[in-house]
C-alpha cells in the first residue's frame, strides 16, 4: 500500500510547499553567537564550581601561608587584560570598515596585551612558588588559588592560540570584512575569558585577602 | 496506510540515492559511516552504540541479581561485585542513557523543524566520537585498569564515587582515574552535541514554525540541552578537582589536610540529579509525539506542557541535596531540599493529567509504540509516588541507600526512560528503515519485558523497607530478604527474552519487515512528510507550516488546525 503511494506520488507537487510564508529569514539569528553562548554558559557553570570551591575552603587552612601574607594586587595586569577586551572591539569594528591595517594593528594589541598578562601570572607563580613556598599540594589555599587561576590562565592560552590563528590569517591578508561575523564570535570568547577574570580577581585578591 | 495521503515524496531522493550506490565495497560503506557528517547516519551511531551498552550493562546487572538470588551466595568475589554494580550505574547513565537521548535528539529534531542538519555537523560528528572514545575508556579499565602492573579492573567506587574512597591512597591504580576521564571525555561531547542542538533549534527551524508551533519533541529536547550545558559542567569541573587531587597532590576532596568529602557529594548531585530529568525529559518528548497520534487528538495542552517542562527544569537545579538527607545538614536544609523536591511533582503530575487528557476520549490504538507509552503513564506515577515519600527527610532516613532508593529510581529510569525509548524504537523505526518492526513479536517483547520489570522491582521494594541496604555483597538467611531477592532475580529473566526477542525483532524487520511508506501511523509531524529513510538532504524542498500539525493541515485541507491554534 505505501509503496504504492510513494511512487504514485513522487510527480505530485508537495502540497505543503504552498502554504504562505509568515517568517523571514533576515530574523534568524547567527548560528556562531548562539553556539558560543552556548559554550559560555557551560563553561560559566565550570568556573561557578571553582569560585564556589574556592571560597568555601576559604580560611580552612590547616597550615599557612594564607592569602593575605603572599598574595600581591595584580593591578597592570589587570589593566592589561580588561582593555583588550576594547582593543579587540577596535579590531573588530576596523575589520567592519574593511580597514585591514587597522584590524591588524588592534589584533596584535590586543594578543599583547593578553600575552602580558599571561607572563605577569606565570611571575606572579613563579614568586609564590620559589619564593614563598606554595604550591598546589601545600595546603587549602595554594589547592583553590592555583586551580582557580590555573583555569583562568588555561583559558587566557585557548584564547591567545585562537587569536594568533586569525593573526596568522591577518597577515596572509585572508581576513576580509566578511569574516567579521566570525572574528565577532570569537571575540565574545575573548570578552567572556575577561569577565571571568573580573570575577577571579573579585574572589581571589579582594574577598579572599 | 493511508493511500490518500499527498504529501508524496519531499524528500524525492531516490534517483540520486542509487547513482552514489553504485560499485561501493564494504570497505567503501565502513568509510562513509566512519567520516559522515549527516545527522541521521549519526543519530543511528549513537543508537546503537546505546544498544551495545545497555545490553552490556543489562549483563552486568543480571550477574548482580544471580549473587543477591540467595542468601550467602558466593557467585562472584567481592571485588567483581563491586566493579559490577559500578559499571552497571556508569555504563546505564552516561554510556546508554545520554548517547540514547541524543541519538533520538539528531535524527528527529532537524527533520521535526523542517531543517537539513544541524547547525554545525561536523562538530556533531566530533561529539559523537568523543562519546565512543570516552565509553571504550572506560571500558578499557577491564584490562588496563591496574595500569602497567599486571590484569586489569574495573572501576569500584560506586557510580557516585563518593570521596574520600576515590583519594589516592584507597584507589590504588588506575581503574579510577578511567571513570574521570572516561566520563569527562563524554561529558565534552554531550556538551558540543548540546549547544548544537540548541542552536539548530533557534536558527534553523523552517518557514512558519514559530517557537509556539515547534513540535514538543523539539520544544523538550531545547529545554534538555539547555539543563545539558548547566548541569553536565559540574560534573566535569568536579572531576577536574578530583584529578588534581589524584596525579598532583591537592586537597579538594582529601580530609586528612581539610579537604571536605561532602562536597564532593554537593558537586557531583548538582550534576546527579538534574541528569534524571535530562534522561527523563527526553522520555517525556517521547511520550507527547506518540500518545496523540494513537489517540487520533492532538496534544492536550501544548503551552501547559512546555511550562511545565520548563518548571520542571528550572526547579529540578535546586533538589540535589535530597540524595544528602542522612549527612547531617542543618533543619533549613532539610526543609529546602524536601520542598522543593516535592514541587517538581506539581510540573509532573500536570503532563500526566496532560497525557491522560490527551488519551481521553480519544480513538485509541494500541500497537506496541502505544502500549510502552501506557504503561510507562501508570509506571512513572508510581515512580513519582515513591520520589514524594523519599523526598520527606525523616522517612529518606530510615531508607537512605536501601533497596527501596534502587526501587524508586529503578521505576524511574526502567519503568518510564526504558519504556519510553523502547516506544520511540517502534515508532521511528520505519522512518529510519523504510520498513516496520513486527507487531507480534513487539507485542511479545512488550508483555514479557513488563511482567518481568514488575517481579523485579515492585517486589525489589519491600527487602528495601525490611532494612536491605544497597551495594551489599550478600547478606545472611534468616533475614527475611531471600525470597523478594529470589522473585527480584527470576524476573529478569523475563526482562532478558524480552530484550532478546527485541534485538531479534529488529535483526528480521531490517531484512523482512513490511515496508512502512512515508507514514505508516497516519501521523502529524514533518518527519513522516519525506521518505523513509529520509534522504541526505531531508527534505528536497524545505518545507512552510503554518500549525504545529503540518501533515494534518495537508491531509484535512477543509479542517485545518491552524483555524483554531
Amino acid at each position: 500500500m505505501n509503496a504504492t503511494t510513494t511512487l504514485s506520488v513522487e510527480t505530485g507537487r508537495p502540497a505543503i510547499r504552498s502554504l504562505p510564508i509568515e517568517v523571514s529569514a533576515d530574523r534568524v539569528p547567527s548560528k556562531g553567537v548562539i553556539g558560543m553562548t552556548c559554550l559560555i554558559i557551560a563553561e560559566s557553570a565550570i568556573f561557578t564550581i571553582f569560585v564556589v570551591a574556592y571560597l568555601y575552603y576559604l580560611g580552612k587552612d590547616l597550615s599557612g601561608p594564607t592569602p593575605r601574607q603572599v598574595l600581591e594586587l595584580p593591578i597592570l595586569n589587570s589593566i592589561c587584560l580588561l582593555s583588550s577586551s576594547a582593543t579587540i572591539t577596535f579590531a573588530l569594528r576596523s575589520l567592519r570598515n574593511g580597514n585591514a591595517k587597522k584590524f591588524n594593528f588592534w589584533w596584535l594589541v590586543t594578543i599583547a596585551l593578553g600575552a602580558y598578562f599571561l607572563l605577569g601570572t606565570g611571575r606572579e607563580w613563579h614568586h609564590l612558588i620559589h619564593d614563598k613556598g606554595l604550591t598546589i599540594q601545600t595546603n587549602l589555599f595554594g589547592t583553590t588559588f592555583y586551580s582557580l587561576v590555573g583555569l583562568h590562565a588555561s583559558h587566557v592560552i585557548i584564547g591567545l592560540l585562537a587569536l594568533s590563528i586569525v593573526m596568522a590569517f591577518a597577515i596572509a591578508g585572508v581576513v576580509k570584512r566578511e569574516h567579521a561575523e566570525r572574528v565577532h564570535v570569537l571575540g565574545l570568547y575573548w570578552h567572556f575569558v575577561d569577565v571571568v577574570w573580573v570575577v577571579v580577581f573579585t574572589v581571589v585578591y579582594i574577598i579572599g585577602r | 496506510m493511508n493511500g490518500t495521503l499527498t504529501t508524496g515524496d519531499i524528500g524525492g531522493a531516490t534517483a540520486l540515492g542509487s547513482i552514489a550506490a553504485t560499485e561501493k565495497t564494504v570497505f567503501d560503506h565502513i568509510h562513509s559511516w566512519l567520516v559522515t557528517v549527516d545527522h541521521k547516519r549519526l543519530g543511528l551511531m549513537y543508537i546503537i552504540y546505546a544498544l551495545v551498552f545497555f545490553v552490556v550493562a543489562g549483563l552486568e546487572a543480571t550477574l548482580i541479581r544471580i549473587q543477591l538470588a540467595a542468601p550467602n551466595n558466593h557467585f562472584l568475589s567481592p571485588q567483581v561485585f563491586n566493579q559490577l554494580f559500578t559499571m552497571h550505574g556508569t555504563t546505564m547513565v552516561f554510556l546508554v542513557g545520554m548517547p540514547m537521548i541524543f541519538g533520538f535528539a539528531n535524527y528527529l529534531v532537524p527533520l521535526m523543524i523542517g531543517a537539513r542538519d544541524l547547525a554545525f555537523p561536523r562538530l556533531n560528528a566530533f561529539g559523537f566520537w568523543l562519546s565512543v572514545f570516552g565509553g571504550l575508556l572506560l571500558y578499557f579499565s577491564f584490562i588496563g585498569g591496574e595500569g602497567m602492573a599486571g590484569a586489569g579492573s574495573a572501576p569500584d567506587v560506586g557510580w557516585f564515587a563518593y570521596a574520600p574512597l576515590t583519594g589516592k591512597a584507597f584507589s590504588k591504580g588506575h581503574s579510577t582515574d578511567y571513570w574521570i576521564l572516561g566520563i569527562m571525555i563524554g561529558g565534552f561531547g554531550s556538551i558540543s552535541t548540546a549547544a548544537n542542538i540548541i542552536t539548530t533549534i533557534f536558527c534553523m527551524r523552517c518557514r512558519g514554525m514559530t517557537l509556539a508551533k515547534m513540535p514538543l519533541l523539539a520544544w523538550l529536547n531545547l529545554i534538555m540541552c539547555g539543563m545539558v550545558l548547566i548541569v553536565v559542567s559540574p560534573l566535569t569541573a568536579a572531576q577536574i578537582m578530583l584529578l588534581l587531587d589524584r596525579f598532583v597532590g591537592s586537597h579538594f576532596f582529601d580530609t586528612q589536610a581539610g579537604g571536605s568529602a561532602t562536597l564532593w557529594m554537593h558537586f557531583f548531585w548538582i550534576f546527579g540529579h538534574p541528569e534524571v530529568y535530562v534522561l527523563m525529559i527526553p522520555a517525556f518528548a517521547f511520550a507527547s509525539e506518540i500518545i496523540p497520534v494513537f489517540s487520533r487528538k492532538a496534544i492536550f495542552g501544548y503551552p501547559v506542557m512546555v511550562g511545565a517542562t520548563l518548571a520542571i527544569g528550572f526547579v529540578s537545579l535546586s533538589v540535589w541535596a535530597h540524595h544528602m538527607f542522612t549527612i547531617g545538614m542543618t533543619s533549613t536544609g532539610n526543609t529546602f531540599f524536601a520542598i522543593s523536591t516535592m514541587m517538581v511533582g506539581i510540573p509532573t503530575g500536570i503532563k500526566i493529567f496532560n497525557w491522560l487528557g490527551t488519551m481521553w476520549g480519544g480513538k485509541l490504538r494500541f500497537d506496541t509504540p502505544m502500549l510502552f507509552s501506557t504503561a510507562f503513564l501508570f509506571q512513572f506515577l508510581i515512580a513519582g509516588l515513591t520520589g514524594i515519600m523519599l523526598a520527606a527527610a525523616p522517612f529518606n532516613w530510615q531508607l537512605n541507600d536501601s533497596y527501596f532508593v534502587i526501587a524508586h529510581f529503578h521505576f524511574v529510569l526502567v519503568g518510564a526512560l526504558i519504556f519510553m525509548i523502547f516506544a520511540a524504537v517502534y515508532y521511528w523505526f520505519p522512518k529510519a528503515t523504510g520498513r516496520l518492526l513486527s507487531e507480534r513479536l513487539g507485542k511479545w517483547h512488550f508483555w514479557l519485558f513488563l511482567i518481568g520489570f514488575h517481579m523485579t522491582f515492585d517486589t525489589m521494594h519491600i527487602p528495601g523497607i525490611l532494612g536491605m541496604p544497597r551495594r551489599i555483597y550478600t547478606y545472611e538467611a534468616g533475614r527475611g530478604w531471600g525470597i523478594w531477592n529470589l522473585v527480584c532475580t527470576i524476573g529478569v529473566a523475563f526482562q532478558i527474552i524480552g530484550t532478546l526477542i527485541f534485538v531479534i525483532n529488529i535483526l528480521l524487520s531490517l531484512r523482512k519487515g513490511r515496508p512502512a511508506g512515508n507514514d505508516p501511523w497516519d501521523a502529524w509531524t514533518l518527519e513522516w512528510s519525506t521518505s523513509s529513510p529520509p534522504p541526505e538532504y531531508n527534505f528536497a524542498e524545505v518545507p512552510t507550516v503554518k500549525s504545529r500539525r503540518p501533515l494534518w493541515d495537508i491531509k484535512h485541507p477543509s479542517d485545518p488546525d491552524w483555524k483554531y491554534e
